[in-house]
C-alpha cells in the first residue's frame, strides 16, 4: 500500500501536503481501498472555513458514506471540482488528481498532531491488524444489505 | 413499455362522451409526452415477463433473516379482496362502515392479547411509521411530566430505522454495544442511563436471534431513571405463546404484521406497523381512536393529550383484513404453534450447518441465527460471494452483512411454514457451497452464473445516475 | 396445523438432530415468570370455510360502492381499475417478493419502479421522481423535512388551509418535535385557493417553503403563477400536494408551473378505496434536490456482461446506511401498490387517462350545474375545479335520512374540519357516478 513520503497524515486516514502556509488535502490509499468504489464527493465552497478535527466533506461508496475530517483548520482557498463529475479519481489517484481541497492554514501548529509517512504506515498495520487477523486486508467491500420493515 | 406499442393505441376503453369539460383552455396541458400507448394483451405480456425476472415466496425459499418471509395465504388475498372491504370509502358516515370498525376494533384487541398490551393503534403504514409513532408517544408522555428529556438509547444490533426515527423525533441516539454474547448486558445500559434518557430502543429477540433475558432487569434500570422502554416488535415472530413484551417491563412496542401475521411483502410494502402501549400512554394514542358505543363503533378525536395523526384515514386497511383473516385462521393455539415451528426450523438449520459455517454467537437461537463468513474467507470468498452463489442454487439468500456487529453476517429465518425437505435441501446447497469456496472459489465469486442478469455495476448507478427513461437521442 | 407443515414424526426427528425430545425445549433458556403467563386468550383457530363466513359478515355491514351512489372523494377517489391491473397484483412474484436487495433475482421489481418514476415524472412535469411512500400525507410532510434539509436556517412553512385537513395534521405531527421548523397557516379566498395577499404580506427570506393543494380539498385548481413569483423573490421552495393525480392528465402539471417539489397520494391511479388504505405516496422533484430525496430509487445500470440492468441507487440516503443522519426514516415503498399504479397508467396511457380526466371534469361539471340550478344549492367557491366542488345546502343534517334512503351519500360535510363552512358540502363526481345517479342527486335535494 502506497504512502508516501513528504506528506502528514491524520487518524482518519487524510493526507495533507504543506506548501508554505497552504495545505492540500486528501483521503489516503487506505481509506479509498476500505471505502470501494466512490461514487460520490461532497466538497466545502472555496471561503469557507473549516475547523480542525470537524467534518469539511462527505465520501459515497455505494453502500457506505464516510465523512472527511478536517486534519487542519483554516480557510478553503480551492475545492477540487473535477472529483462531484468523476468521484472515480478519489479510488484511481487518491494522492494526485484525487485531492479534495487547499486550505490556507489558521494555525500551523495544527500539524503537530499530525504523522509522519513511517508513522501513518505503522498505524495502518496497527488497524488492520485489530480488524483481522489473518488477512491482508483486501476485503470485499461490504454490502450493507440490512433491514427490513 | 415505453420502447412499444403505437401512437393512439390504449388498453382502455370508455365511451366517448360529448360537451366540454367545463375547463377554461388556460388550466389544460398538453398530452403527457412519452406515456405508454400499448394494448391490453401487449401490457399483460410485458408486465408478465417482468414477473418471470422475480424471485417470489411461492417460487423460492426465502431465509432472510429479520424479515419473516413466511407462507401468505391466499384466503387472506380473498377476503381481502371483498367489495365490502375493497370498496368502502374512508370518509362515508360511520354508519356504513360499521363492518370496517368491528374489524379493526377485534385486530387492535387481539394484538394487545398477543404482546400483553394494554391498547393499540393500527394507524401507522409500516414499522418504521410505527417506531416514530412510539417514540412520539413516548416524548408527549415524558414532555407533560415536565421535560421531553435529550436522547434515545439504541443498541448496536438495532435495525436503522431505530436511530433514524429518533432522530426524525428530535432525539439524539446513544449508541451502546452488545456483550460476548450478543445481548445487551443491564450495566451497560446503567452505565448511559440517566435523567437526559428518554427511552431504550430494544428489539427482543434481537437481530442476532438472541433472546434478551435480562430484560426485565434492563427495564428496571430504565425506569428506574423515569425513562420508557420501547420493543422494536420486528421478531415477534418468534415470541406468540412463548412470551409477551407486556412482561418485560415493555411501555411501547410496534408489530410488523407484514412479517408476523403473514400480509404479503409485495417487493418492499405495503406493511403495517401497529403499535401497542401500557395504560400510561394510552392517552397519548394517534386519533381518531375507535370506540365501542352501544351497538356499535365509533371514531373520536376528543383526547386532548393525543399526539395527532401519522398517516392519513385508516392507515393501510387492506393490510389490516389480511392480518385479521390470519389471526382469526390460526387463533390462539395456532399462533403459538406459529412460533414453536419458527424456533424449531431455525434450530434446526443451526445444528445442520453449524460444522460447516462459522456460528457468529454460541447462545441459544431462537427464530433466526447467524453464521459469518469467517472459515470462508480464508479462501478469499465472503459473504456477499456466498450470497450470489445461493441464487444459481434456487434459493433467496439469507440477509447478509447485517447485524453491523457480525463481520460477513449470514443471518437465517426460516419461519415456521417451510418443511424439513425444503430445509434439508437448502442445508445441501449451503453444504454444497461450503465445499465448492474450498475446491473452486472462482465459481463463487463470479456468482451467480444463471439468473436473468449477472451482477450488476451498482457503482455506475449511483455515480451517474440515471432514475427514468428517457427517450433515445439520435 | 394451518401453515406449518410439521408431523409429528417431522419434529421428533427435527428435535433429535437437534439434541432435544420436546419442543418446549427450545425456549427453556426464557425467564419462567415469562413463559408461565403468555399463554393467548384468543379463541381457537377456524376453517377457511369459516374464515370466510366471518369476513363476508363483517364485510357486509359495510356499504360499498357497489350498493350506494357514492358522491366522495376528499383524498380517496372511486375509479374503475382494469381487471388486468388485479391480475398483476396478484401474481405471487410481484406480491410475495421481498425488497430488491438482491437485483439479480428482482428485476421485474426494479424494472417496474423504474417505469413507475419515469410515469410520475411524466405525469407531473417533475424531473426526478422516487418509487413510492406510504400516503400523500406523509408524502406532503416529507416535502417539508426535505425543504428543511435544503434550506438551512430558513424555518417558516407556509402550509394552506385549503390543504387537505388530514395531510395539515400529519405535517403538524411529523414537525411537532423539530425545533426549527415554524408552520404558518395561509388562509383560504373566495376563490377557495390560497390566500395570495397573505403570502405577499408574510413570505420573506426566512419562508422555508409553501405547500399547498394541486387541486386542493375543496377540488379548486390553483393559480401557481403568483405563488412562483413570490417564492422567487423570498428564495422559498414551492411543494404542491395533488390528492387526485388523475386531474394531471388533463390540468397543467405542477413542473410546469414552476413546483419544487410535487407529492401527492397515487391510490386514484389503479388502487381500490379499501377504507383510505394501503395507496401510496409519490415524491417528484427537480434534479438537483435529488440526493435529499426520501425513499427508494431504482436506477439503470448494466451487468457483468454489459447487459440493461436496475438496482436501487443512491441508498447511502437511506436509514440501512445512514442511520441516525438518513433523509427519513421510511423503509418502504409500497411496492405493490406502486405496481398497480404503473399497470394501471399503462393501460389507460396517454389517449385512456386524458379520456377518464375529461369524463370526471365533465360530468362533475355538469353536476354542478343540476345542482345549482334545479336544486338550488348555493356555490361556495369561484375557482375552477377538476371532479370535486363545494356547494351549500341549508339544513343539511337534517337531509342525511332522506339520502341514506335512497343509499346516496351526497358528499363530505365541511363543517368537521372547517367551523366556517356550515352546511357546506365537498361533492365529487367521477365516472363511476352515472348520469342517472347524478339527476337523483339532485332531485332529493330539490325535495326539501
Amino acid at each position: 500500500m502506497e504512502v508516501p513520503e513528504g506528506l502528514k497524515y491524520s487518524k482518519e486516514h487524510e493526507w495533507v501536503l504543506v506548501e508554505g502556509n497552504v495545505a492540500i488535502i486528501g483521503i489516503t490509499e487506505y481509506a479509498q481501498q476500505e471505502l470501494g468504489d466512490i461514487v460520490y464527493v461532497e466538497l466545502p465552497e472555496a471561503g469557507e472555513k473549516v475547523v480542525k478535527d470537524d467534518a469539511f466533506g462527505v465520501v459515497e461508496s455505494v453502500k457506505a458514506v464516510s465523512d472527511v475530517y478536517a486534519p487542519v483548520g483554516g480557510t478553503v482557498l480551492e475545492a477540487n471540482d473535477a472529483l462531484p463529475d468523476s468521484p472515480e479519481t478519489v479510488n484511481d489517484d487518491p494522492y494526485g488528481d484525487g485531492w479534495m481541497i487547499k486550505l490556507e492554514m489558521s494555525d500551523k501548529d495544527d500539524l503537530k498532531d499530525l504523522m509522519t509517512a513511517e508513522e501513518y504506515a505503522e498505524y495502518v498495520a496497527q488497524q488492520k491488524g485489530e480488524d483481522e487477523d489473518e488477512d491482508d486486508g483486501e476485503e470485499e467491500e461490504e454490502e450493507d444489505e440490512d433491514e427490513k420493515k | 413499455m415505453f420502447e412499444s406499442g403505437s401512437p393512439g393505441r390504449t388498453g382502455f376503453f370508455w365511451p366517448e362522451e360529448a360537451g366540454p369539460t367545463g375547463l377554461p383552455q388556460e388550466l389544460l396541458r398538453d398530452e403527457i409526452p412519452g406515456f405508454p400507448e400499448l394494448g391490453e394483451l401487449e401490457v399483460l405480456r410485458h408486465f408478465t415477463r417482468l414477473s418471470h425476472l422475480n424471485f417470489g415466496i411461492e417460487s423460492q425459499f426465502y431465509p432472510l433473516g429479520s424479515c419473516t418471509m413466511k407462507y401468505n395465504p391466499k384466503v387472506n388475498e380473498a377476503v381481502a379482496r371483498l367489495p365490502g372491504f375493497s370498496l368502502i370509502h374512508p370518509l362515508a358516515p360511520p354508519a356504513l362502515l360499521q363492518g370496517a370498525f368491528e374489524l379493526l376494533f377485534g385486530l387492535e384487541t387481539a394484538l394487545a392479547e398477543i404482546a400483553g398490551m394494554d391498547a393499540v393503534t393500527l394507524q401507522p403504514a409500516a414499522g418504521a411509521q410505527g417506531e416514530l409513532a412510539g417514540l412520539m408517544l413516548v416524548r408527549a408522555y415524558l414532555s407533560e411530566k415536565g421535560n421531553p428529556r435529550r436522547k434515545i438509547i439504541v443498541p448496536d444490533t438495532a435495525h436503522g430505522t431505530n436511530p433514524a426515527s429518533s432522530t426524525l423525533c428530535g432525539y439524539d441516539v446513544v449508541q451502546i454495544r452488545s456483550n460476548d454474547q450478543g445481548m445487551v448486558a443491564p450495566s451497560a445500559v446503567a452505565k448511559v442511563m440517566d435523567e437526559s434518557v428518554a427511552a431504550l430502543m430494544l428489539t427482543n429477540p434481537n437481530t442476532l436471534g438472541i433472546f434478551e433475558k435480562n430484560i426485565n432487569a434492563i427495564a428496571d434500570v430504565v425506569h428506574s431513571k423515569g425513562g420508557l422502554v420501547y420493543l422494536d416488535g420486528a421478531n415477534m415472530n418468534a415470541l406468540m405463546g412463548i412470551a409477551k413484551p407486556g412482561h418485560m417491563g415493555v411501555d411501547v412496542l410496534h408489530i410488523n404484521l407484514h412479517k408476523t401475521c403473514s400480509t404479503p411483502h409485495g417487493g418492499g410494502g405495503p406493511g403495517a406497523g401497529p403499535v401497542g402501549v401500557k395504560n400510561l400512554l394510552r392517552d397519548y394514542l394517534p386519533v381518531p381512536r375507535i370506540m365501542k358505543s352501544g351497538n356499535g363503533y365509533e371514531l373520536r378525536e376528543d383526547f386532548s393529550k393525543a399526539i395527532g395523526r401519522v398517516r392519513s384515514f385508516f392507515g393501510n386497511f387492506g393490510v389490516l383484513v389480511r392480518a385479521y383473516a390470519y389471526i382469526i385462521s390460526l387463533g390462539s393455539d395456532g399462533l403459538a404453534e406459529t412460533s414453536r415451528m419458527a424456533l424449531l426450523n431455525a434450530n434446526y438449520i443451526r445444528r445442520k450447518l453449524e460444522s460447516v459455517f462459522q456460528i457468529a454467537y454460541p447462545e441459544r437461537c431462537m427464530h433466526e441465527c447467524v453464521f459469518t463468513d469467517r472459515l470462508q474467507q480464508k479462501r478469499h470468498v465472503s459473504t456477499l460471494d456466498i450470497a450470489k452463489r445461493l441464487l444459481d442454487y434456487g434459493f433467496h439468500p439469507p440477509t447478509i452483512y447485517f447485524p453491523l456487529v457480525v463481520s460477513g453476517a449470514l443471518m437465517i429465518e426460516p419461519t415456521e411454514t417451510e418443511s424439513r425437505e425444503t430445509l434439508d435441501a437448502f442445508i445441501d446447497a449451503m453444504t454444497s457451497i461450503a465445499r465448492e469456496a474450498e475446491e473452486n472459489p472462482d465459481l463463487l465469486k463470479t456468482a451467480p452464473h444463471s439468473t436473468p442478469v449477472r451482477r450488476l455495476d451498482e457503482a455506475r448507478a449511483a455515480r451517474k445516475p440515471v432514475l427514468r427513461w428517457e427517450p433515445k437521442r439520435d | 396445523m394451518r401453515y406449518t407443515p410439521h408431523t409429528p414424526s417431522d419434529k421428533a426427528e427435527m428435535l433429535r438432530e437437534i439434541g432435544l425430545s420436546e419442543v418446549e425445549q427450545l425456549f427453556d433458556h426464557l425467564p419462567a415468570a415469562l413463559r408461565d403467563k403468555a399463554q393467548i386468550a384468543l379463541p381457537p383457530g377456524l376453517s377457511e370455510t369459516a374464515v370466510k363466513r366471518r369476513m363476508a359478515a363483517l364485510a357486509a355491514k359495510n356499504g360499498t360502492a357497489e350498493d350506494w351512489s357514492l358522491f366522495l372523494g376528499g383524498g380517496i377517489y372511486h375509479h374503475a381499475i382494469p381487471s388486468a391491473v388485479d391480475a398483476v397484483i396478484s401474481r405471487s412474484e410481484f406480491a410475495t417478493s421481498y425488497t430488491p436487495y438482491q437485483p439479480e433475482v428482482s428485476q421485474g421489481t426494479l424494472q417496474a419502479m423504474f417505469e413507475f418514476q419515469t410515469l410520475i415524472c411524466q405525469l407531473t412535469g417533475m424531473e426526478v421522481a422516487n418509487a413510492g411512500l406510504y400516503d400523500g400525507a406523509s408524502a406532503a410532510a416529507e416535502a417539508v423535512l426535505m425543504a428543511r434539509r435544503l434550506q438551512e436556517g430558513k424555518h417558516r412553512v407556509f402550509v394552506s388551509r385549503a390543504l387537505h385537513p388530514q395531510y395539515r395534521q400529519v405535517i403538524a405531527t411529523y414537525v411537532k418535535n423539530l425545533v426549527d421548523v415554524e408552520l404558518v397557516e395561509v388562509p383560504f379566498t373566495g376563490r377557495g385557493g390560497i390566500d395570495p395577499e397573505f403570502l405577499a404580506r408574510q413570505v420573506d427570506e426566512r419562508a422555508m417553503c409553501v405547500v399547498l393543494g394541486y387541486p386542493n380539498f375543496f377540488g379548486v385548481i390553483e393559480d401557481l403563477a403568483p405563488i412562483r413569483a413570490l417564492c422567487d423573490r423570498s428564495g422559498a421552495l414551492l411543494a404542491t400536494v395533488t390528492t387526485e393525480p388523475l386531474s394531471l392528465a388533463l390540468l397543467k402539471p405542477p413542473g410546469e408551473s414552476g413546483a419544487d417539489i410535487a407529492v401527492g397520494e397515487g391510490q386514484s391511479l389503479g388502487v381500490p378505496m379499501a377504507l383510505g388504505g394501503p395507496g401510496f405516496g409519490f415524491f417528484a422533484c427537480q434534479k438537483r434536490f435529488v440526493r435529499s430525496m426520501p425513499g427508494r430509487l431504482a436506477g439503470q445500470t448494466v451487468d457483468s456482461e454489459e447487459r440493461r440492468g436496475f438496482v436501487l441507487t443512491l441508498a447511502t440516503r437511506e436509514q440501512h446506511i445512514r442511520r441516525e443522519k438518513a433523509t427519513s426514516n421510511i423503509c418502504t415503498s409500497q411496492t405493490l401498490c406502486v405496481l398497480a399504479s404503473t399497470v394501471f397508467m399503462a393501460m389507460l396511457g396517454k389517449s385512456g387517462m386524458r379520456r377518464m380526466a375529461e369524463v370526471n371534469a365533465r360530468r362533475a361539471h355538469r353536476a354542478r350545474e343540476r345542482l345549482v340550478k334545479e336544486a338550488g344549492l348555493a356555490p361556495v367557491f369561484s375557482g375552477p375545479f377538476f371532479n370535486e366542488f363545494v356547494l351549500k345546502a341549508k339544513g343539511l343534517s337534517r337531509l342525511q335520512e332522506r339520502f341514506a334512503a335512497k343509499k346516496i351519500v351526497p358528499g363530505i360535510p365541511l363543517a368537521e374540519f372547517y367551523p366556517e363552512l356550515q352546511d357546506c358540502l365537498l361533492i365529487c363526481v367521477t365516472e363511476m357516478n352515472e348520469e342517472e345517479e347524478i339527476e337523483q342527486l339532485a332531485r332529493t335535494f330539490g325535495e326539501g
